[in-house]
């Protein structure tokens, strides 16, 4: 069986760092959107129709804020993904340097 | 009395001990780490001092403990680390360990030498056996070819060989009679090959057969030689004489040649006699690496302990090179700066020292008065450490003046933060502090220039940190969006109909709209609890409004900073005596200070504090400029009655000031010298004189070494003082006009003061810094006085201004930083936030990546060491010059943790 080690032990730390801060602020910033907190308006992909095309305003810009705040929490768990693999590169890591040694 | 406030108050004391027991009292002080070693003997050469041959020897013995450490780490072996306190030898030691490292280094050498020895036989051999066993094929081709008597034809040269070959044609004149062919068989690297066999072909014309082939590089092979490549050749020939000179071509191209027998029975026997041969070789190897693996290992166990206890004797050494040792041989006369609360520690370090060497006479302490200026000692613990270390870094404080540190462990991170503000970066930044604290141990192991700094700086950071979260709740700023914890103070409901104005018409027709706090309902009547209210995150003209309230902080901030400095001035005059300096110089800087900025200050406030409509408010920096300018026109709008009154009365109160700075202290001084003609006034003014420039480094500081860092702070801080500092640099050349004036007016003035000389040597050594000692026995003349005098006042005057204008950095830092911060969100998470499709979600994991990794590197380290230099260049010039000399030196202790430390 190849060895499924592919990241050097730097890298893999940089990984879980990166995992948990994603993860962190991703389910943080998809929580605000379905909250359709008033400050994240200017990241929310609205054009001109939706707003004068609604028919029941504003569900129209609600439903957008539902859509990017799932992406959040899809991205956060990505995230966790990304996370467990870096753990494992690191487990990894520091059983090669038993080995060699 | 020992705390930060102040440097440690220092004395000097004589030591008298035995020479017996000087090494043991001088090692239990060097564990103590509490005494400086005064050089009692500075005119004597370094290669001329007592102990210069043990200190040559204890670098020997350094020398051999590192060539074992580098033959350890070659050889993989795990260096024992010691813990335990070692005593330090004593002089008959010192040739015991000489000794066993000069044996040691001796036999590692030669076992290194035999080792090489044996393996380049090892080698031999095996291209020995490779060539025997490749060259049965040749010679049984050349056998057949002795058999047949025609000429072979091209065709028929096809060998059996599995490697290639190349096939030369066969002399002609070889088919009649017998041949006697003779051979040279060797190895050569196969990259040389092609060109040997050009020269041959050309020497000889192909009156000879050469074979070769590739030889198996087996692994012990790769190991023993590495991954050269060689290959085995035989070439066969007629006549002697040929061979003499392939023999030479061999030797050309450094192929080894080695003799083989020909019939095939003797050849059998030499490869036989050849494997036994490795065989034995490889045994003996392997005993070699056995047997050097064990002498290293017995060293690893004690190298640490040896080579800390060689290092605590070279600096014993060292210091008994400071000492005097007087006629009798017998005694050692030493002069240690001590602090005086540690004088009963030192005390009994003497004594146990004395014990330990089992010698009668207890040491005797003798503490001497002297006017020399004591080093500068700060007793720090691991976190006040780095602060005192910026502090030093601009320059060491004199003796027992005020220290800065304690109020800069505030006040630094709080400047920082202003400059910094934002909570998300500021609490990357936090945890990040709290991981290099607690892993600071393993971290040190780097031993990386960069790594240490930051180790170095770990609390500096940490508190940077959580003070930027604070400064971020309060413009409500994280990773550049705000928080509505408390809702909102502003509404834009009530702008409609059938409160306000708007109606839907208004939305279509207007790109941007503007809320009007007076329309009932729109603006709640409280301001937001905590911080910037976060409706001003999605209104458009949300700098003009942040950098106005910036703008102003900064200068809050700076005039407070400033007049901290004075205040902090006014203790050091106290603590030195000065009064007359308190009335002269304190009372009038201070209401200088307090009259135009504390004025400014009082303005800002105000205006924040009363209802003004926007349209008609007046310009707090027009007003200010009015009131120097005296210029109160009727249409000019004034915040409140009896202004005018109330600043022309400030104006000239500041005004007054100036002469009094300026006029009163030469004049007093003038008087006494009227008075007391034919005293020397050398020790009374120039002490006066000594510390009433503000300078910032004296000549000797400059010699102390400068690191990388700090080269790189100073150029960073003189660039800055030259782009902003130009009012000040202006007041500079006004020295120009004030000396000239006081060289002319003042020459003319017949009184019994020598001017001319003293004048153009002051002229010419013209510096704002402190006098150099040799000037305290001269004669001071009045027109210097009062030029420095000027000189000083002009500075301070004209320096507020600057000063104060250089604390708006902090709004300008802080306006970059938001700014970088939306940026980066802008141009880089909202992309992946836009997107609403399925792929949204993938773009959003790599964008979001790209984000943290663009976080981390613009905004919290580059804007990070930004906003620290600029915190450090407010704190270094704009504050520590109100009252801080810098011009002490340091107290550096003769202190074996230290030592071990620094060294690796």
């Amino acid at each position: 069986m190849p060895s499924l080690l592919f990241c050097g032990p730097k890298l893999a730390a940089c990984g879980i760092v990166l995992s948990i801060w994603g993860v962190i602020m991703l389910s943080m910033l998809g929580i605000f959107f379905s909250a359709k907190s008033a400050v994240l308006i200017e990241d929310v992909p609205f054009t001109e129709e939706d707003i004068r095309d609604d028919k029941n305003p504003p569900q129209n810009i609600y439903g957008l804020y539902n859509q990017v705040g799932i992406n959040c929490f899809i991205a956060a768990a990505i995230y966790v993904g990304v996370g467990a693999v870096s753990l494992c590169q690191v487990r990894l890591n520091k059983r090669q340097e038993y080995m060699v040694t | 009395m020992s705390s930060l406030f102040r440097s440690e108050e220092m004395c000097l004391v004589q030591l008298f001990f035995q020479t017996e027991s000087a090494h043991n009292c001088i090692s239990e002080l060097g564990h103590l780490g509490l005494v400086q070693f005064k050089d009692l003997n500075p005119g004597v050469a370094a290669f001329q001092r007592r102990f210069v041959k043990e200190v040559k020897k204890c670098e020997e013995m350094e020398r051999i403990l590192r060539y074992l450490e580098k033959e350890m780490v070659k050889s993989n072996i795990v260096i024992a680390a010691t813990k335990e306190k070692e005593m330090v030898p004593c002089a008959r030691d010192v040739l015991e360990f000489e000794s066993t490292f000069e044996k040691l280094e001796q036999e590692l050498r030669e076992i290194n030498r035999n080792h090489a020895a044996l393996r380049q036989n090892l080698i031999e051999l095996m291209d020995i056996d490779s060539l025997l066993r490749m060259t049965e094929d040749f010679f049984e081709e050349a056998e057949s070819l002795l058999t047949y008597s025609e000429p072979p034809s091209e065709d028929s040269v096809s060998m059996t060989v599995s490697s290639h070959i190349t096939s030369r044609r066969n002399s002609n004149s070889s088919t009649s009679g017998a041949l006697h062919l003779s051979f040279i068989a060797g190895v050569i690297k196969q990259d040389r090959f092609p060109a040997f066999e050009k020269v041959l072909w050309r020497l000889f014309h192909g009156n000879f057969v050469l074979r070769h082939a590739e030889m198996q590089a087996t692994e012990e092979l790769q190991a023993l030689r590495g991954a050269v490549k060689k290959d085995v050749f035989i070439i066969f020939v007629q006549g002697d004489h040929v061979r003499e000179k392939i023999r030479k071509v061999c030797e050309g191209f450094r192929a080894s040649l080695y003799s083989c027998p020909k019939t095939l029975y003797e050849r059998k026997q030499m490869s036989n006699s050849v494997m036994t041969q490795m065989q034995d070789l490889r045994m003996i190897l392997r005993r070699t690496e056995e047997y050097r693996a064990g002498v290293l290992t017995r060293a690893a166990e004690h190298v640490q302990e040896w080579s800390s206890k060689v290092k605590k004797m070279k600096a014993i050494y060292y210091t008994l090179n400071l000492c005097n040792i007087d006629i009798t041989q017998k005694l050692i006369v030493a002069e240690i700066w001590c602090p005086v609360s540690d004088l009963t520690l030192v005390q009994s370090a003497l004594i146990k020292g004395s014990e330990q060497s089992g010698s009668s006479v207890t040491p005797v302490l003798n503490r001497i008065q002297t006017q020399q200026t004591p080093p500068t000692f700060n007793r720090t613990n691991t976190f006040t450490e780095g602060f005192q270390a910026i502090i030093d870094a601009y320059g060491v404080g004199t003796y027992q003046e005020i220290n800065p540190a304690p109020y800069t462990i505030v006040t630094f991170p709080f400047l920082f933060a202003v400059m910094f503000g934002d909570c998300g970066h500021g609490l990357v930044m936090t945890l990040f502090a709290v991981w290099v604290t607690s892993q600071a141990e393993s971290l040190r192991k780097w031993k990386n220039e960069l790594t240490d700094v930051v180790i170095g700086g770990r609390y500096i950071i940490l508190l940077m940190g959580m003070f930027s979260i604070y400064t971020g709740l309060i413009y409500n700023d994280c990773f550049s969006k705000s928080f509505n914890i408390f809702g909102s103070s502003w509404s834009v409901r009530p702008m409609f109909h059938p409160h306000g104005p708007w109606q839907n018409e208004t939305l279509h027709e207007y790109h941007h709209l503007q809320l009007n706090p007076f329309v009932p309902g729109v603006y709640s009547g409280d301001p937001y609890v905590f911080g910037i209210d976060p409706v001003w995150n999605i209104a458009s003209n949300k700098l003009s409004f942040l950098n106005s309230f910036k703008m102003k902080m900064s200068v809050i901030l700076g005039v407070s900073h400033m007049l901290f400095g004075v205040a902090l001035s006014l203790v050091n005059f106290v603590h030195f005596r000065k009064f007359q300096d308190i009335f002269l110089q304190f009372v009038p800087q201070l209401i200088f200070m307090l009259s135009l900025f504390g004025y400014l200050i009082f303005l800002i406030l105000y205006k924040w504090c009363i209802t003004l409509r926007s349209e008609m408010a007046p310009s707090i920096l027009l007003l200010f400029i009015n009131m120097m300018l005296f210029d109160y026109q009727s249409e000019h709008v004034l915040l409140y009655r009896g202004q005018k009154g109330v600043q022309i009365f400030l104006v000239l109160t500041a005004v007054l000031m100036v002469p009094v700075l300026l006029l009163v202290k030469p004049f007093l001084i003038y008087r006494t010298r009227m008075k007391t003609r034919h005293q020397v006034f050398g020790n009374n003014l120039n002490d006066q004189h000594g510390t009433d420039t503000r300078s910032s480094f004296s000549q000797h500081q400059k010699d102390e070494m400068v690191s990388m860092g700090d080269i790189f702070v100073y150029q960073a801080i003189h660039t800055i003082e030259f782009c902003l500092g130009c009012i000040s640099n202006t007041a500079s050349y006004l020295r120009l006009w004030a000396l000239s004036l006081a060289h002319a007016g003042l020459s003319c003035r017949s009184t019994c003061t020598v001017f001319g000389n003293n004048l153009n040597d002051q002229h010419g050594t013209d510096t704002r810094s402190s006098f150099s000692q040799h000037q305290k026995d001269e004669m001071v003349s009045m027109g210097d006085i009062f030029v420095y005098q000027a000189i000083h006042t002009i500075e301070f005057c004209l320096g507020c201004i600057s000063n104060t204008a250089s604390y708006l950095r902090l709004w300008a830092l802080s306006l970059a930083h938001a700014e970088l911060s939306e940026v980066l969100w802008r141009m880089v998470l909202q992309v992946g936030l836009k997107i609403s499709s399925g792929m949204g979600s993938l773009m959003l994991v790599v964008l979001f990546a790209a984000f943290a990794v663009l976080t981390v590197t613009v905004l919290l380290i580059m804007e990070g060491l930004s906003a620290f230099l600029h915190a450090l260049r407010l704190h270094w010039v704009e504050f520590q010059n109100k009252f801080y000399e810098g011009s002490g030196y340091k107290f550096t202790p003769l202190s074996f943790d230290s030592l071990l430390k620094t060294q690796h």
